[in-house]
């Protein structure tokens, strides 16, 4: 099940582990992806530290750990093609994995559908 | 007092305000203020309104130039064997010539590259000039001087180590590292020194004051002292406990001598000055920054890169300003939001008039002056000299003051060097000479010979 942000960052939990991207929505707005500072494995993070920056052609974004956990994967691909972000942002283009994290955390934040109409109102 | 009084508009002399005594009035009417004087309370301003006595009425355009005629005859002229990170090295006439076009001389920012091409090939080209000398892959635009240049080297230390320990070596300019330790007391930068051997670095307390919290370790190359170390197998060494190494390089030096990025440093920064710059009592001056490829987005400072336009021609743009505080504010990689352009002109021009072999002829010639510089000074007797192993500044070391002889040389003609004194207690005897290729063989033993008598 995958639980979103207002920062609009989206966590996928299961079997333990939380993986972490921005969503397509986020993707859009920064524009073509030129590069990302991905975060160490083994680091751990607080909810609100940042986790990574992206950074496009006219900006540079924190993404902000959306709960607390240890790094326990990361998605190298990213250093090779930032782009995946732009043309996969909630599949292929995932940022980092987490695990050790509290599920309570995840109870602030917005399911799919809540996102969606999240969304609508930002746009009006 | 009105600002008439400034003016010297009693006197009909041009005023080059443009404020009317009727603009004034309207002004310190809105204001609510009588005049000048209430202005300055209100400001609150800790001092009274200078009385600015000695201030003429005004004189004519003929008569001022007379004045400073006469104050600039004041200056005294003498043969300077001075060092400590500004060398008095010759510079074509050209340099000045090609750097005062007015194309050059007062066009700044090029934000707009569809107006700036020129401006932003030659950063282009000067980034690439420093990257050849230097032995790194990425330069910068330029910083604003040596000293700033180190403090940016290890602000960058931090940021990418996440740690906040740096260690330096005295042999680094004490100039340089009274900078660092200004910018470092206002932050989370703890700044340790380690004392050198004499001329030496000492390169086992380097390794031994390093520990788990230290982000990078600078070093001078040649060093304060002018010797050339070789630092190969301790680059190596830090580098294995993932810590970075800056060098700060004197690069006229750098054309006969092995890169930094040879012997492995993360980092080279330093003084461009002695790249075509005139001494100018103090400045302006150039800082570079270049670092190894993998630190480029960590790099602060404008970077001009070579791309295409929509119609796949070629030209040059700023590039990478995710990093600067225009995008990112209080993230950026520092607060550096310029360059000292027409300093980094400079450069590039002096070593495109220079070449390459023209460049190692100033290095070399610089360095075997020194030599006989050193070898007839340290047949004066009393006078003890560093033995070998510099580029072109070594110490001598004088049975007195090294103060007082600076003194008594000086009406002479002579600024031998400089007291190291002032820098390092306990060394008071010792001097700091350095010499160039502008020195000629006369200037040299003229300076030896005036030393004699004061022996």
């Amino acid at each position: 099940m995958k639980y979103y942000t207002e920062d609009h960052e989206w966590v996928d939990v299961s079997g333990g582990e939380a993986t972490i991207g921005i969503s397509e929505y986020a993707a859009g707005e920064l524009g073509d992806i030129t590069f990302i500072e991905l975060p160490s494995e083994d680091e751990d993070y607080i909810v609100g530290d940042t986790l990574a920056t992206v950074e496009s052609v006219k900006t540079a974004s924190d993404v902000y750990a959306p709960i607390s956990g240890t790094v326990c994967a990361v998605n190298e691909e990213l250093s090779e093609d930032p782009g995946i972000i732009n043309s996969s942002p909630e599949e292929k283009g995932w940022i980092c994995k987490l695990k050790d994290f509290d599920t309570s955390e995840l109870d602030d934040m917005m399911s799919p559908d809540a996102y969606t109409k999240f969304l609508r109102k930002l746009e009006e | 007092m009105t600002q008439s009084d400034f003016l010297f508009r009693r006197s009909g002399k041009l005023p080059y305000i443009a404020n009317t005594d009727a603009d004034q009035r309207t002004m310190f009417e809105t204001i609510g203020c009588s005049g000048f004087e209430e202005m300055w309370k209100a400001a609150q301003v800790d001092f009274p309104v200078p009385a600015l006595e000695n201030l003429s009425s005004g004189m004519s355009e003929h008569r001022m130039l007379d004045d400073f005629r006469s104050l600039a005859a004041r200056n005294a002229s003498v043969t300077a064997f001075l060092g400590g990170g500004f060398y008095d090295h010759l510079i074509p006439a050209a340099v000045d010539a090609v750097i005062s076009r007015s194309e050059f001389y007062t066009s700044y920012t090029p934000y707009q590259p569809e107006a700036s091409q020129g401006t932003l090939q030659a950063i282009y080209e000067y980034q690439s000039a420093i990257c050849r000398l230097t032995g790194m892959q990425v330069s910068n635009a330029s910083l604003y001087d040596g000293g700033s240049a180190v403090y940016e080297a290890a602000l960058l230390g931090c940021r990418v180590t996440r740690r906040s320990r740096i260690v330096i070596s005295e042999a680094v300019s004490p100039l340089y590292r009274r900078m660092l330790k200004t910018y470092a007391a206002n932050q989370e930068m703890e700044v340790v020194e380690v004392p050198a051997r004499g001329v030496e670095s000492d390169l086992a307390a380097l390794q031994a004051a390093v520990d788990a919290r230290t982000a990078m370790v600078i070093v001078q190359y040649p060093n304060f002292f002018g010797q050339v170390e070789q630092w190969d197998a301790f680059t190596a060494e830090i580098r294995q406990k993932k810590i970075l190494t800056a060098a700060v390089c004197y690069p006229l030096a750098l054309a006969v001598l092995r890169t930094p990025g040879e012997m492995g440093f993360d980092i080279a920064v330093g003084e461009g000055q002695s790249l075509g710059i005139p001494l100018s009592f103090g400045g302006p001056y150039l800082g570079y920054m270049a670092v190894k490829s993998d630190l480029m987005r960590k790099i602060p400072g404008r970077i001009v890169g070579r791309t295409v336009d929509l119609e796949g021609k070629p030209g040059f743009v700023l590039t990478l300003q995710a990093r600067e505080q225009h995008i990112r504010r209080e993230s950026a990689m520092s607060n550096i939001c310029s360059n000292e352009n027409l300093c980094a002109l400079t450069a590039l021009v002096y070593l495109t008039m220079m070449g390459k072999q023209g460049l190692i002829d100033a290095a070399e010639q610089s360095a075997a002056k020194a030599l006989f510089a050193r070898n007839e000074l340290s047949r004066l007797p009393g006078v003890e000299a560093t033995a070998g192993g510099f580029f072109n500044e070594f110490v001598i070391k004088l049975p007195f003051a090294a103060g007082d002889a600076v003194k008594r040389m000086l009406p002479k003609g002579y600024a031998p060097g400089i007291p190291l004194g002032a820098y390092y207690p306990g060394r008071e005897n010792e001097l700091l000479v350095a010499v160039t290729e502008k020195r000629t063989r006369e200037e040299i033993e003229g300076m030896v010979k005036a030393l004699e008598e004061i022996l």
